[in-house]
């Protein structure tokens, strides 16, 4: 264009230019929310980190001086191993998943009722699976106990229990986590391509060998969603452990997000730079999972289009 | 289909089935069941001893009704759908645009925008939590539900902006083409062309973000307080201490709080389970 000379009539040039306009028309109220809300406050968390700040006064730099604290920190020591065994445990949800969807994978009477049914406990709110969870480990009334007692096994107090709490807490976080990895595996398997299933079975393949090299790769991105979802749950777990035992028994439950929450903003002073150096650990264990997700969807992205 | 269809198989085994589900549902469901048998249930059995039995007098009206008029409950499931729906709408009608923009248009950063969008909704809330709080501090919005809304919008928007792109990108792109031929503005093409080939998206996402605001718990306890402004999830916990020991209440409430999203779940079947599994099928 030879006419930059001019200055440009403002209809004729929103016209030219409007390919460029629009769409930063469309994205700037949504992207400045989310920097505003999102993307900023993480590179606050990370400057904070070096500070020594209660919340109330002037903060303080001290260089690496929380992170150094943390090499020493027991309860810090706690709360990783426990995010490990989130993470392992959690991902349990995927099989059982799996499986309940390969069971209820029928055409009976009902059977689209049932499947919702299944699907449940994915829709309360993780705060009400905690108390439900809570009621059914109880020492005293808890139906665990009562089966356990009826079958002779004597009784157990899961969640006061520190070798104990975190499995019965994880345990209760599966319920939900393996109804939505069903859901996902239900749709997959809608999905699968009869002829190959078909073809397969002509060729003598039947039970695991079909499921592992017929029907498991044809239901890859339904894995790959579960396992998304699974590791963010896992990292994400929060509202269990504040619900059913507060991080207790002395502290065994804790994970670092609560443990982040505690020190933050704990009855006992805030310490909220600390708490950012926590944050930031938990937050560079998801961004090695983050990392692994985008290069995945960019990898989907060169093939389709 | 696989596994092999069970209509084919011996009688015996088809039988064998019918009744397998059902008694597996009651199974997988029976920390439910046992909270929805506690909440018409009497005082006096639970200091009997009566936990498992069954209820010795059907009180369910009496402590649904304690639950509704002699609690602080009503106001925060008040708390919650004032919560709740402005965020929806927010967050849906941010990520329209958004959508829109990154999967239409071919710009330069346009990819990058994009994961950035996907990297923050995967972001630990932790993360986020002082400077989050401490930005809603300084606006005055503490303990307020306006504070809440605009944190959740702000997030949501990340989760429903990956979705309606990867929605948009599916669209037809013909049909933009075609408009853009004629010479038709584009806010016109958003608004006539687009939006209405996205109502199974906006559907979708209107349910899956109204379940995940309703029972969001952290962000409640961090930004929120009291009665005035607690949604159910944090409000319920103040009930229990309220109420504490008292079964059989607990239990009323809780249904309670875990109602909305059941229904909405119910109602709107077909898009929840349509927006939860985009993309696990090619």
């Amino acid at each position: 264009m030879a006419d930059t000379s001019m200055p440009p009539r403002a209809p004729g040039w929103v016209r030219r230019n409007r390919q460029t306009l629009a769409p930063l028309l469309f994205l700037l109220p949504g992207v400045l929310f989310f920097l505003f809300y999102v993307i900023f406050p993480v590179i606050q968390s990370f400057n904070l980190s070096f500070y020594r700040w209660d919340g109330l006064g002037e903060p303080r730099y001290i260089g690496v001086e929380n992170y150094v604290e943390l090499l020493d920190d027991r309860a810090f020591e706690t709360s990783l191993w426990n995010n490990l065994k989130w993470l392992l445990l959690y991902l349990l949800a995927i099989p059982a998943g799996l499986a309940i969807a390969l069971f209820l994978n029928q055409t009976i009477a009902g059977i689209r009722l049932y499947k919702s049914l299944f699907f449940f406990p994915f829709v309360i709110s993780q705060v009400v699976v905690g108390l439900v969870f809570t009621w059914f480990y109880d020492p005293t009334f808890g139906l665990l106990n009562q089966i356990l007692s009826a079958l002779g096994l004597g009784t157990l107090n899961v969640l006061g229990d520190p070798t104990l709490v975190t499995y019965g807490i994880i345990a209760a976080g599966l319920w939900p986590q393996t109804a939505y990895c069903m859901i996902l595996y239900l749709t997959g398997l809608n999905a699968v391509d009869p002829e190959q299933v078909e073809a397969a079975r002509l060729d003598g393949a039947k039970g695991v060998s079909m499921l592992w090299f017929v029907i498991l790769p044809q239901l890859r991105p339904a894995t790959f969603i579960a396992f998304v979802v699974t590791i963010i749950g896992a990292l994400r777990s929060f509202d269990l452990i504040s619900i059913m035992t507060n991080g207790g028994p002395f502290g065994s439950s804790r994970v670092l997000s609560f443990y982040m929450f505690e020190k933050a903003l704990s009855e006992y002073g805030f310490r909220m730079g600390y708490g950012a150096a926590i944050a930031v650990v938990l937050f560079l264990i998801m961004l090695v999972f983050i990392a692994y997700f985008l290069w995945s969807m960019y990898r989907d992205e060169r093939e389709g289009r | 289909m696989f596994p092999r269809p069970i209509e084919n198989a011996a009688p015996v085994w088809r039988t064998t089935y019918q009744a397998l589900v059902p008694m597996a549902l009651v199974l997988w469901l029976l920390p439910l069941i046992a909270v929805a048998v506690f909440s018409v249930k009497p005082d006096a059995d639970f200091t009997s001893g009566n936990y498992w039995g069954w209820p010795s007098s059907f009180q369910g009206a009496e402590n649904y009704g304690k639950v509704f008029f002699a609690s602080d409950m009503p106001r925060y499931l008040l708390n919650s759908v004032l919560i709740t729906v402005p965020t929806v709408i927010g967050a849906v009608a941010l990520s329209c645009m958004t959508g829109f923009a990154l999967g239409i248009y071919r710009f330069r950063g346009n990819l990058l925008l994009f994961f950035m969008f996907v990297a923050g909704n995967f972001v630990p809330f932790q993360i986020l939590m002082v400077p989050v709080r401490d930005l809603t501090l300084d606006l005055g919005l503490y303990n307020t539900k306006l504070g809440l809304v605009l944190f959740h919008v702000a997030f949501q928007t990340g989760f429903c902006t990956l979705f309606m792109r990867n929605f948009i990108r599916a669209l037809p792109f013909e049909l933009i083409e075609a408009a853009r031929v004629e010479g038709v503005a584009e806010w016109r093409i958003f608004w006539f062309v687009v939006l209405p080939l996205m109502k199974p998206a906006i559907a979708a996402l209107s349910v899956l973000v109204f379940t995940f605001i309703w029972n969001d718990y952290f962000w409640a306890v961090v930004l929120t307080q009291g009665a005035e402004s607690q949604p159910v999830t944090a409000g319920i916990t103040s009930f229990n201490a309220q109420y504490r020991a008292a079964y059989h209440l607990m239990s009323a409430g809780s249904i309670v709080a875990a109602l909305p999203p059941v229904a909405m779940f119910f109602l709107m079947q077909r898009h929840f389970i349509a927006g939860l599994t985009l993309g696990a099928v090619k």
